[in-house]
């Protein structure tokens, strides 16, 4: 007998691999909106990874809410359809699967090292076009931009090299081209 | 673009009205004409501080009848049977705090049975919100999640298309509950009244209600190939309006189909029709869950595929392709695969696809002669059989006879949460829609005499009945003096059983008969009671006497509460035990295993 009990709840498709994904919610910016879209995966028991927000057209009254999170297909279809039907959601974009998108994340690394170690980790810096925001002789703290995936791997690279302790923004979106979204 | 879900709804909120024309008047009244230019009649609600202006512009308001209530759940049940019966939206008034909060449960229970209420609640003044006023809770706060949208109003000037809006939002789509919070100071603050062509919509919801055609083609070529069909419709028919069960009826004939229905959707089909398998489900038909395990084609119309119904996921319909319409396209999909979902309104989608049907010119309908064939096997089994006895009143009984009684009568029926609910929806017949009200999602033990209450308020001529349980009763049984002060001759069914029922019935499923604190101390006297209310109080305690108690009780022109002592421990069957599939039900002549009948995996479920 299976130790996880065959619930009635059960999602018939719970064994499908999960992937990550990021959504843009264009939502009406009014009060209460983005504890409205929160509460949301909170209550349905979506994760969520990061989350960004910001107002994006005043005279519009909208915001942007960057929500990156995990699922299988099913769990990511479900997402965008609870997001969609909430009244105040305007849009709702699958960021990673819409070549118009662009996501870009920002990210400060605290790195602790001396002699070769301190060498490698400012050369791999370099490579990643990341700055140097502050400096001690045994600690850099470099300010790295890109999309999520990017800084994942500066991240992995800064592992072994003395990596102290990693603040992220969140990932935010836009659409290329000229248009308003 | 491909990513993109909407078109470009992004548009400009609307310009500030020009004052000019626009008449002046008070947040509270501005309150009363929105109410009546949404075509209102009818509200429930219970006065309080913070909703004293409202009340007071009501005072002079002849077009708008006040309910009083005598608890707040109960002004949100009231609400919700007005709205089932009527499917107009059902308007509640309350103060803040208290009143607000006493009113959640209703919410919930209209939020997840998708049933219109546009709630209004009064609120702190400005200035005070947070500051831990009297009375003072952050309403919005908490109904966020149970409502389908909510809206603190903190400007009287944007007051009147906020109640425009939530009427829209409550009625139009997937129904469901608005809240719409008033701070008392936006209630007297003057302000510009605009009416509801005046106001443009102030969110970019809109619902779709027609379904794309490339899917109705899908759906009418699977169900032309389909040689065990079957229609599993729900709730969402009934939402759509009489129209979509009439277009479900023809779709059905022409189709010839068998046709199951959820415990919301009761009516939509008519019960004395040949086509006709009864409810689906955990309590539902033999005949009814043994078609959708064994159909090729389900056809799910504004259903869900509530648990109650799939049983075991896995072993749901296995061999079936299901083809799903509903006006929300987050359920299709949510539980099961579905070949064809159809994204629109039950009855435009039905009618859509009648016209594609007759457009292909049908299909032979003696292909389908195997599967009724076997579909008559299955109803000669008589699942909803039970023991019938002369010495004490069985409660299927007491349904069969409360049916036979009222037949030719426009009856509407409620219900309570337990297994009288069960009886009734197995043993009382519907042929049309609205005459059912049920909480079926949440289940709301003290749902049934409110909502009946509602039922009755707008079919004052119709003969209104709450089947009930005698613990759920207690749970809103002041409602006896609302429905005495305003003349709504309801009538109470009770099948005392002396036990939760239903309660009783699990523990001697899965915790081996330990009937921990399910038994019913202490009743009150009901006969007593109803009289203390001014009610006729009846009781029938032997079979003999239960047809004359019956008609003692259709007969008197008030309310009525009649105790109907029935079998103590009688269970309700059929029953699809926990974790187990539609085929391996438990039939009342298999009664004796119940403490067999769930594997310990089954029985964390519930
Ligand atoms: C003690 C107890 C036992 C129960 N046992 C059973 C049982 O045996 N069998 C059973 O069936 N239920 C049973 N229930 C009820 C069950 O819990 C669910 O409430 C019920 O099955 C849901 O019904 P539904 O699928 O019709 O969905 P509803 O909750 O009625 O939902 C309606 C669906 O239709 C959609 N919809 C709404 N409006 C429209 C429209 N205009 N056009 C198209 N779609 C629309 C909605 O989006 C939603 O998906 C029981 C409840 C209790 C309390
Ligand atoms: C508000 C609420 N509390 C608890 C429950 C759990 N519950 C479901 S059925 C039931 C017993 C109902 O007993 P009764 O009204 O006598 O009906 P019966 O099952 O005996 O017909 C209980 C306690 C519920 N559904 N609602």
């Amino acid at each position: 007998m299976s130790e996880t009990p065959l619930s009635a709840y059960d999602l018939a498709h719970a064994d499908a691999p999960e992937r990550r994904a990021t959504f843009a919610v264009i939502v009406d910016n009014e009060p209460g909106v983005l504890h409205r879209v929160v509460g949301l995966f909170a209550a349905r028991g979506y994760n969520i990874e990061s989350l960004t927000v910001a107002e994006t057209d005043h005279a519009l009254h909208t915001s942007r809410i960057t929500v990156v999170t995990r699922g299988t297909d099913q769990i990511l279809d479900q997402i965008r359809a609870q997001l969609e039907k909430t009244v105040v959601v305007r849009e709702v974009a699958e960021v990673g699967r819409d070549p118009e998108a662009i996501e870009r994340e920002l990210a400060l690394v605290k790195v602790r090292g001396s002699g070769a170690e301190r060498v490698e980790a400012l050369r791999v810096s370099e490579i990643f076009r990341a700055r140097v925001i502050d400096t001690t002789h045994e600690s850099f703290i470099f300010e790295v931009t890109g999309a999520p995936a990017k800084i994942d791997k500066f991240e992995a690279l800064m592992r072994p090299l003395g990596l102290v302790e990693v603040a992220r923004t969140g990932v935010l979106s836009i659409h290329r081209g000229a248009e308003r979204r | 673009m491909t990513a993109l879900s909407r078109p470009a709804t992004l548009q400009a909120p609307p310009p500030p009205a020009p004052a000019s024309d626009a008449e002046v008047l008070s947040g509270a009244e501005i309150v009363v004409r929105a109410l009546l230019d949404q075509g209102v009649t009818t509200l429930f609600g219970y006065p309080g501080g913070a909703v004293l202006p409202i009340y007071d512009a009501l005072f002079h308001e002849p077009r708008l009848r006040h309910v009083l209530v005598r608890h707040e759940q109960a002004a949100a049940h009231a609400a919700e049977g007005y709205a089932r019966s009527t499917g107009r939206a059902g308007v509640v008034l309350v103060t803040s705090g208290p009143g607000a909060t006493n009113t959640v449960t209703g919410i919930v229970d209209a939020l997840m049975d998708s049933v219109p209420l546009v709630v209004i609640t009064g609120q702190v003044p400005t200035h005070l919100i947070g500051s831990d006023a009297f009375q003072e809770c952050d309403t919005v706060g908490i109904t966020r999640t149970c409502t389908k949208h909510n809206v603190l109003v903190k400007d009287v000037r944007d007051l009147a298309s906020a109640l425009h809006e939530a009427f829209r939002i409550a009625t139009t789509g997937r129904p469901g509950p608005v809240l719409v919070d008033i701070p008392k100071d936006v209630q007297f603050a003057q302000g510009p009244y605009l009416r509801p062509d005046q106001v443009r919509p102030t969110h970019g919801y809109r619902p779709r209600r027609r379904a794309e055609p490339s899917k109705v083609a899908q759906a009418v070529e699977m169900l032309a190939e389909a040689k065990r069909p079957i229609f599993y419709t729900g709730g969402g028919v009934i939402n759509a309006g009489p129209q979509a069960s009439a277009a479900l009826r023809a779709f059905a004939r022409e189709t010839g189909a068998p046709v199951t229905s959820t415990l919301l959707g009761l009516g939509a089909f008519p019960a004395s029709d040949p086509q006709w398998l009864g409810m689906v489900g955990m309590h539902g038909a033999y005949e009814a869950n043994h078609a959708m395990h064994d159909c090729d084609v389900m056809v799910a119309i504004g259903a869900r595929f509530d648990d109650r119904v799939t049983g075991r996921i896995d072993a749901f319909s296995p061999g079936s392709r299901k083809i799903h319409i509903d006006i929300d396209p987050s359920s299709i999909g949510k539980v099961v695969r579905t070949e064809a979902g159809l994204v629109g309104d039950a009855g435009e989608v039905t009618a859509q696809l009648l016209e594609l049907w007759r457009a292909r010119g049908g299909a032979d309908l003696a292909r389908l002669k195997p599967w009724w064939r076997r579909i008559e096997g299955w109803r000669s089994r008589n699942g909803f059989g039970y023991r019938p006895s002369a010495e004490e009143i069985k409660p299927q009984h007491a349904i069969q006879r409360l049916a036979a009684l009222t037949r030719g009568r426009d009856v509407r029926i409620s219900t309570e949460v337990g297994q009288h609910q069960m009886w009734a929806a197995q043993f009382f017949p519907f042929e049309e829609p609205n005459r059912w009200m049920t909480s079926g999602g949440l289940g709301t033990m003290g749902y049934g005499l409110p909502a009946a209450i509602g039922v009755q308020v707008a079919h004052p001529e119709s003969l209104v009945i709450d089947i009930a349980g005698e613990a759920s009763i207690q749970m809103n049984i002041q409602e006896l003096a609302t429905a005495l002060q305003h003349r709504l001759p309801v009538k109470v069914f009770i099948l005392n059983n002396q036990w939760m029922g239903m309660v009783r019935q699990w523990q001697s499923l899965l915790h081996g008969g330990r009937y921990s604190h399910s038994y019913s101390e202490s009743l009150p006297d009901f006969v007593k009671l109803a009289e203390a209310y001014g009610a006729l109080g009846l009781r029938a305690e032997r079979p003999e006497a239960l047809d004359d108690a019956i008609r003692r009780m259709i007969d008197h022109p008030g309310p009525v509460v009649l105790d109907c002592h029935v079998s103590k421990d009688e269970n309700c069957f059929p029953m699809i035990p926990s974790g187990k599939a539609h085929n391996e039900m438990l039939l009342g002549e298999d009664g004796g295993e119940l403490s067999q009948a769930i594997d310990p995996a089954g029985r964390r479920l519930v």
